[in-house]
């Protein structure tokens, strides 16, 4: 199996251990990531502005190149994956944005949506299969009581990301239960973690993070794993009142296939 | 040539402000055939009326357009005024040149001649008009209901009561419907199967009705006075005029991991089983899906026990062919699965309930007795969150439904208050977005569950649902004060949509009436037909039409049978003559016409045609059975050899009318 990768930004600096260990266990798992070529930021944040089109040529750029390649394109970081695919969908159902794109970045044919953009724990459930994880994992985390935290941006819009249901969730607890572990369920599993605010309010961050926290360790978890490197960065620095361990899920991964 | 008299109303200031009735007068007496034009006040008043009955007379009319309202206002006192001085009535046309002329049009001139350009086009259609005679059908005195809830079950009395047969046909196996399940009711709180079971005790002992209980519709055909109807007898596995109901083997059955239906599944019953204690007729129903001996062929206590050997496990399903003269649609409704709302969590925890699941937990023949316990794990719960309008006026319609369910805020109130009547120890929340409580003594009913019983009712909708460390997380938003809640409850109560019941859209295409984009049958007229379909013959009763309670239920039923004794009393019928019909020279036989027929008018025989040289040809053409023909005209466009036209409105009428706006 091959797909193009697209890292982005924060995987090369902040957020390293997200993006090496996310590689090596695609490796133990038998899945070529290939780094695309020249990749540019995402933006950052999706654009709500109907007429916004300057930030969205970034993440055509990375989709476009995945489909003249013509794999689908994996990522791993929750903020890059929301606005790559919500771009995406507006390639798709957009005609409006689909044109001015084109005229802009002088494709020569106009880049459509053709590109499947696939969440790499997406890709663990539906190509790679929680089955294979299981056997795979050479060194299961037997009795490790491990949350999982959602946080915004996987899950909403629920009718564009279609990542899992975005009210009760299950794909992280599946692959928790698949790396021998036992996932712990509490009440803000996919609360927001008070993302941006803390360069502003921090004080605003620090409560949703500490709640967040708070549920989590008041269900039994001995460690809370994310996808996203914001919510990573609030839950350890902005949740104050709380020790439990933060990591990204890529980490236990490679743990249990022994890579790490 | 024909006579023709032209009548252009004023309709007081309606029409004349906009359009100058005298100058269309005086240019329609230009037109060919004209020998009589006049204007006038009121042309439907009595006055108005003799005017034209006068020049009929007088000029030996033989034909007559009328400018007025919309032929759907007074077409019919018009025709009835020619025909009572001998003209037939189908020779009269109005040109509507109010809704469609004076009443949009701002400028008089452009009024005037739009209402000239309007008369010209009647005067082109009435030349062509022949004279036409409605034909007669005899009427079947006899009435279908389908559905054997609350509103089938007061129609089918009511129908009974003046006299005439009438059969119930319910799919489950007794009548009772949703009213069965509800314990109390609103805003009086008396007991609901108190109030409902003597109806359905006096519907299975009317002479006049009989109940086909666990059967379906499998076959409607025919037309008003006249319809003939597959009935579908599920086989129950017990021969339903043997069993006494003694209810013995329902106890001895060995399968006991049944989910109970008329318990929303929060107990269990056996594979045989009565529905409850009440249900008419009292018969034991074996539920293929879990009997032993069905799937397995071996085990045979129920057989073995019953004193009376009423059990066969060979039935089959049987048809039954009945005629009948009306059909009520009375299926009733559902509400939706709360599936889709998983922030509620209700497929989370089992004490995150929908209203109906609470009505059999408050219930007294409940799977608790009546004593109100948590379902997960049986204990007394404190804090009870209620929560409104769950799939109801939703934006987005894949999840829930754009409308009021109706009878939620005073089921809810009602729920609450009988919790703190009961258990003053709870605390009691409601969250609303409205609430809405029109009705006699509803109002009143809500305030005293707020002033007399102290239940909470917080403007603002709950957000999330949380079940952690035995509790039910609540986040919710009160948008009066503008504060976040966290409420940590014992249960959540969802008042979640009704829908119709889904075998409904499948029944609308057996009897071609008509469903909204809801699934909610419509009604002939919103306001005037509102218990007609707009098929002729087929009546509505109950939430089949739309949200309703048990009153509003109740009139419309008996609303209903009213319609279908003024039908049933008749002994023929007189058609509508402006029906399609197909020359057999010109057909082809494509089929196209009967594709297109909504009502089933279309049928194909072959028939022996003359052909040169003394030679005949079997030919396959199509036939229109004029008492089914509603005269849409569908047929008439889709015909691609012209074969069929519409009598009052051919293909030639219409064109001159076309020629004559044109023109």
């Amino acid at each position: 199996m091959v797909f193009s990768y697209y890292p982005g930004c924060t995987l090369k600096t902040k957020a390293k251990d997200l993006d090496k260990y996310a590689r090596a266990s695609a490796e133990a798992l038998g899945v070529t990531l290939e780094e695309l070529p020249d990749w540019q930021c995402c933006g950052g944040v999706y654009p709500i502005a109907k007429d916004e089109i300057a930030t969205k040529l970034s993440s055509v750029r990375a989709l476009n190149r995945s489909k003249e390649l013509g794999r689908d394109l994996i990522t791993v970081c929750s903020a890059c994956h929301n606005v790559i695919k919500q771009v995406n969908h507006d390639m798709q159902t957009d005609e409006n944005i689909v044109a001015k794109v084109a005229n802009y970045m002088k494709l020569d044919a106009p880049y459509r949506g053709e590109t499947n953009v696939i969440h790499y724990l997406e890709m663990l459930r539906d190509k790679v299969g929680f089955d294979t994880i299981r056997e795979k994992a050479v060194n299961p985390l037997k009795g490790k009581k491990i949350a999982a935290y959602y946080g915004c941006l996987l899950l909403r819009p629920s009718s564009v990301m279609a990542f899992d249901d975005p009210e009760n969730p299950t794909i992280m607890e599946d692959l928790i239960t698949a790396l021998g572990a036992e996932p712990v369920r509490y009440s803000m599993r996919n609360e927001c973690c008070g993302a941006y605010t803390t360069l502003e309010k921090k004080e605003i961050a620090q409560k949703k993070s500490n709640a967040v926290l708070a549920s989590a360790e008041a269900n039994g978890a001995e460690m809370v794993i994310t996808a996203c490197p914001l919510c990573l960065y609030n839950l350890k620095k902005n949740a104050t009142e709380h020790d439990v361990p933060v990591k990204y899920f890529t980490e236990v991964l490679a743990e249990a296939l022994g890579i790490a | 040539m024909q006579r023709i008299g032209v009548f252009v109303c004023w309709c007081g200031s309606n029409i004349a402000a906009t359009v100058d009735v005298q100058r269309v007068a005086e240019e329609l007496k230009k037109e060919p055939g004209v020998v009589f034009s006049a204007d006038y006040q009121y042309m439907c008043s009595e006055s108005g009326q003799n005017l034209i009955k006068d020049a009929i007379k007088e000029h030996a009319l033989t034909g007559v357009v009328i400018c007025s309202c919309s032929p759907r206002m007074h077409e019919n006192t018009f025709r009835k005024a020619a025909a009572s001085v001998g003209l037939n009535p189908y020779m009269v046309e109005i040109a509507n040149i109010r809704e469609q002329c004076s009443w949009i049009h701002k400028d008089k001139a452009t009024g005037t001649e739009k209402a000239i350009i309007l008369g010209r086009a009647a005067i082109a259609k009435v030349h062509l008009n022949a004279p036409l005679i409605a034909g007669e059908s005899p009427v079947t005195k006899r009435a279908l209901v389908i559905g054997g809830g609350i509103a089938g079950i007061q129609t089918a009395l009511d129908i009974a009561e003046a006299g005439f047969e009438v059969d119930i046909v319910e799919k489950s196996p007794t009548i009772g419907g949703k009213m069965a399940q509800l314990d109390k009711t609103f805003p009086t709180l008396d007991c609901s199967a108190c109030i409902l079971t003597p109806k359905m005790v006096e519907a299975a002992q009317q002479e006049k009705i009989k109940i086909y209980s666990y059967s379906e519709i499998d076959e409607v055909k025919g037309f008003v006075g006249n319809f003939s109807v597959k009935i579908r007898r599920k086989a129950r596995y017990v021969k339903e005029d043997i069993c006494t109901g003694c209810g013995l083997c329902t106890e001895k059955c060995p399968q006991k991991k049944v989910p109970n239906e008329f318990n929303m599944g929060m107990d269990n019953r056996r594979a045989i089983y009565i529905p409850f204690a009440q249900a008419v007729p009292k018969v034991a129903t074996i539920d293929p899906n879990y009997c032993t001996m069905l799937k397995t062929g071996k085990c045979g206590v129920c057989s073995k026990i019953c004193g009376v050997k009423a059990i066969d496990y060979t039935q089959q399903d049987e048809i039954v062919e009945a005629k009948y003269g009306a059909i009520v649609v009375a299926t009733g409704f559902n509400p939706i699965s709360p599936a889709k709302f998983d922030e509620f969590a209700y497929s989370q925890s089992p004490d995150v309930v929908t209203s109906l699941e609470y009505e059999r937990l408050m219930n007294a023949a409940g799977p608790t007795n009546g004593t109100l316990l948590r379902p997960s794990d049986g204990k007394h719960p404190h804090t009870i969150v209620f929560v409104q309008c769950v799939g109801s006026r939703c934006d987005g319609a894949e999840k829930g439904k754009p409308y009021c369910s109706k009878v939620c805020c005073m089921y809810t109130a009602k729920h609450a208050m009988l919790t703190r009547e009961k258990y003053p120890d709870t605390d009691v929340y409601v969250f609303y977005i409205d609430v809405r409580t029109p009705g006699k003594n509803f109002d009143e009913f809500y305030r005293r569950a707020v002033e007399e019983y102290n239940v909470h009712y917080i403007k603002g909708m709950v957000g999330k649902v949380v079940p952690e460390n035995g509790k039910l997380k609540v986040q919710a938003a009160d948008l009066l004060s503008n504060e976040q809640l966290h409420i940590d409850a014992d249960m959540v109560v969802l008042a979640t949509a009704v829908e119709p019941d889904p075998s409904a859209r499948s029944l609308a295409t057996k009897l071609t009436a008509s469903m909204d984009t809801n699934d909610f049958f419509t009604e002939a007229h919103p306001k005037l037909r509102p218990v007609e379909s707009p098929t002729a013959g087929v009546f509505l009763s109950g939430m089949c039409q739309g949200p309703k309670d048990i009153p509003e239920t109740v009139s419309q039923a008996s609303a209903a049978a009213a319609k279908v004794i003024g039908l049933l009393v008749k002994d023929k019928l007189v058609g509508n003559p402006c029906v399609a019909h197909s020359d057999e020279l010109l057909c082809n036989g494509c089929s196209s016409c009967e594709k297109v027929c909504p009502y089933g008018a279309i049928t194909y025989s072959d028939k022996e045609f003359r052909m040169p040289d003394r030679t005949t040809a079997l030919r396959r053409v199509a036939a229109v059975n004029p008492a089914v023909c509603q005269g849409c005209g569908a047929c008439t466009v889709a015909c691609p050899s012209g074969a069929m036209d519409l009598f009052g409105f051919s293909n030639n009428q219409i064109m001159a009318e076309v020629d004559a706006i044109c023109k």
